[in-house]
């Protein structure tokens, strides 16, 4: 096997090793002969009913929205041809939190707070889309990070003027609970909801692996090579913020994933996006499912992931930053 | 390439004004350039030889004229289908990923693949032929943000040529290189005639033009100064008008010409 294929084995091994523990601790330890009975049918129906109903939606939904974030992350990085991208930046996740804070602030319907949130991702990307290809007379790419920065500000502010008008006692709590992103409360049928959009976004990625490529590269010169740059850009940007979107609006807002993860990928198999993909991909589940399990398990109140994954975040960034010798 | 054949013309521009929305760069140029043929486009700063070339290569609509790529308007061809007949090698290229050498010139393969194709055997094949023949195989699978800026260029050149162009586009191919490798470059461009391409390329020195180029063009200020061959268009009157400095032209014993300009005291 060479080094590659010896890269995703690892990763791979890692992210089942880390489903096995996530499973086994908790409240309840399900041990792996127990989970073994679930999928033969011989566990005891409080088994099924923990396995089935309560961790496994939760670690499920841990690996889609890690595998999300960082594949999204993976997508624009390369896109944005600037390895300090995150999913965030064209305002999916400002759109999302709008999104969810509004219909908190209305309802207390859960499936409404994540269609809203969802809703409000898309919404949010294809405002600053909009907006960023009328500016004509500046290069198309700067042009949609300016917008994307400055429509996430205003969309900040509307969040924050959501919070102070919020009833402090139910609303503002569970506004703030929701910004800080948590898969506790992550139901069997969202997930599959989810998941089925996530593979919907990650369809075209993968087909136009080897085009998202030269999309890296100058626009003049990815147009003197073939591509029509304006379309695939607009087909990948669909794409990153659907994954992202469907991600975020049963997660809440979950950072560093799609940044941080994309670059230790890159450092291992480097920015081939057929390569960096897959890579990113596990290491993204792996992360996430080890950040939400010790969320549940250091402490008798949940630290929420959100909080944890900068936490953790930030020095792994700044070690792997100075630790890379060689450039992204 | 025997002289008096009819030879193909690659490219040809009539009557072009180029620049950008509510800017005319240049305007008035014509010329075409066939098979085989090099053309060397002489110019100081500013006076719009990187946009005449994005114009040609469709990368920036034009404001007036026509031009025809291969005998076909060039605003009927498909991206694809124009990057299958012109290769570009644009002026320096700024790296922002590690992609390897190999990796970089298979992205020439790029107009050759379906939508969702990645490169295959053939692709690489191609790819390592036109490493091989750039004598830069050792670098294959060196990041291109960490190899020097002359092995860049080369790479840059290896990309186009894994595109298969029958016309090859150079952007001031010899800013930022030694001497020797200026030298190299030019060689490579003879070499790249001979085997049938059509080469256009810009330098910023008369010299360049003498030693592998058929036909010059002077642009200044936006017009075309003059178009012919060397020996015809460069002397000190046109030399003086592009450049503003005084040069003497000078016939070297043995054949050829070069520029020697006269320091003013």
């Amino acid at each position: 096997m060479n080094s590659r294929g010896l890269a995703y084995a690892v990763a791979a091994g890692v992210l089942l090793g880390l489903t096995v523990l996530a499973f086994n601790v908790g409240r309840f330890p399900i041990s792996p002969g127990d989970l073994w009975g679930v999928v033969t049918g011989d566990a005891s129906a409080r088994v099924q009913s923990v396995v089935l109903q309560v961790r496994g939606p939760r670690v499920m939904a841990a690996i889609v929205v890690g595998a999300a974030l960082a594949a999204a992350g993976s997508a624009y990085q390369g896109m944005f041809r600037n390895p300090l991208v995150s999913p965030d930046i064209l305002g999916v996740s400002t759109g999302a939190a709008l999104g969810a804070a509004a219909a908190i602030f209305f309802t207390v319907d859960t499936l409404v707070v994540q269609l809203s949130a969802f809703a409000g991702g898309l919404a949010a990307v294809g405002l600053v889309y909009w907006v960023g290809s009328r500016l004509r007379r500046h290069d198309p790419l700067l042009a949609l990070v300016l917008t994307g920065v400055v429509i996430g500000t205003l969309l900040g502010s509307i969040i924050a003027l959501l919070k102070y008008l919020a009833d402090p006692y139910n609303k503002l709590p569970a506004i703030t609970y929701w910004l800080l992103g948590s898969l506790a409360s992550v139901a069997p049928h969202d997930l599959a909801a989810a998941a089925v959009l996530a593979l919907l976004g990650l369809a075209p990625m993968l087909l136009l692996r080897w085009r998202i490529n030269v999309l890296a590269l100058p626009d003049d010169e990815a147009r003197s090579l073939g591509v029509d740059t304006t379309k695939l850009r607009t087909l990948v940007i669909a794409a990153a913020t659907l994954m992202t979107a469907a991600a975020v609006a049963i997660s809440g807002i979950i950072g560093w994933v799609g940044l941080l993860i994309p670059h230790a990928a890159r450092l291992v198999v480097g920015p081939d996006f057929g390569r960096l993909l897959p890579l990113s991909m596990l290491l993204g589940a792996a992360f996430l499912l080890a950040v939400d399990t010790l969320s549940r398990t250091l402490s008798s109140i949940e630290v929420p992931p959100g909080v944890l994954t900068a936490l953790i975040g930030t020095p792994f960034f700044l070690w792997l930053f100075a630790l890379a010798r060689r450039s992204w | 390439m025997p002289a008096g054949n009819r030879k193909l013309v690659m490219l040809k521009a009539r009557s072009l004004a180029f620049g950008f929305p509510g800017r005319t760069v240049g305007r008035d140029v014509a010329f075409g350039l066939a098979a085989g043929e090099v053309m060397c486009v002489l110019g100081p700063n500013g006076g719009g030889k990187t946009t005449l070339f994005r114009t040609l290569l469709g990368l920036l609509p034009r404001q007036a004229g026509s031009i025809e790529l291969n005998g076909e308007a060039l605003e009927s061809l498909a991206r694809t289908r124009i990057a299958r007949l012109a290769g570009y090698v644009p002026q320096g290229h700024a790296a922002y990923f590690a992609y390897t050498v190999l990796e970089f010139v298979l992205m020439g393969r790029t107009s050759h693949l379906g939508v969702y194709a990645v490169p295959g055997r053939q692709d690489r094949e191609v790819a390592e032929r036109v490493l091989e023949s750039l004598n830069i195989s050792h670098l294959a699978a060196r990041p291109v943000t960490e190899i020097s800026g002359g092995e860049r260029q080369l790479a840059l050149v290896g990309r186009a040529l894994a595109q298969e162009p029958s016309l090859l586009v150079l952007d001031e191919p010899t800013s930022g290189l030694d001497y020797g490798n200026q030298v190299r470059v030019l060689e490579r461009i003879s070499r790249l005639a001979e085997s049938g391409i059509a080469v256009l390329f810009s330098s910023h020195d008369p010299d360049h033009a003498f030693l592998c180029a058929q036909q010059v063009l002077l642009l200044a200020e936006g017009r075309a100064l003059a178009l012919g061959p060397p020996a015809d268009v460069i002397n000190a009157q046109t030399l003086e008008r592009l450049y503003g400095v005084s040069v003497r032209v000078l016939a070297v014993e043995g054949g050829g010409h070069t520029c020697l300009p006269a320091l003013r005291p």
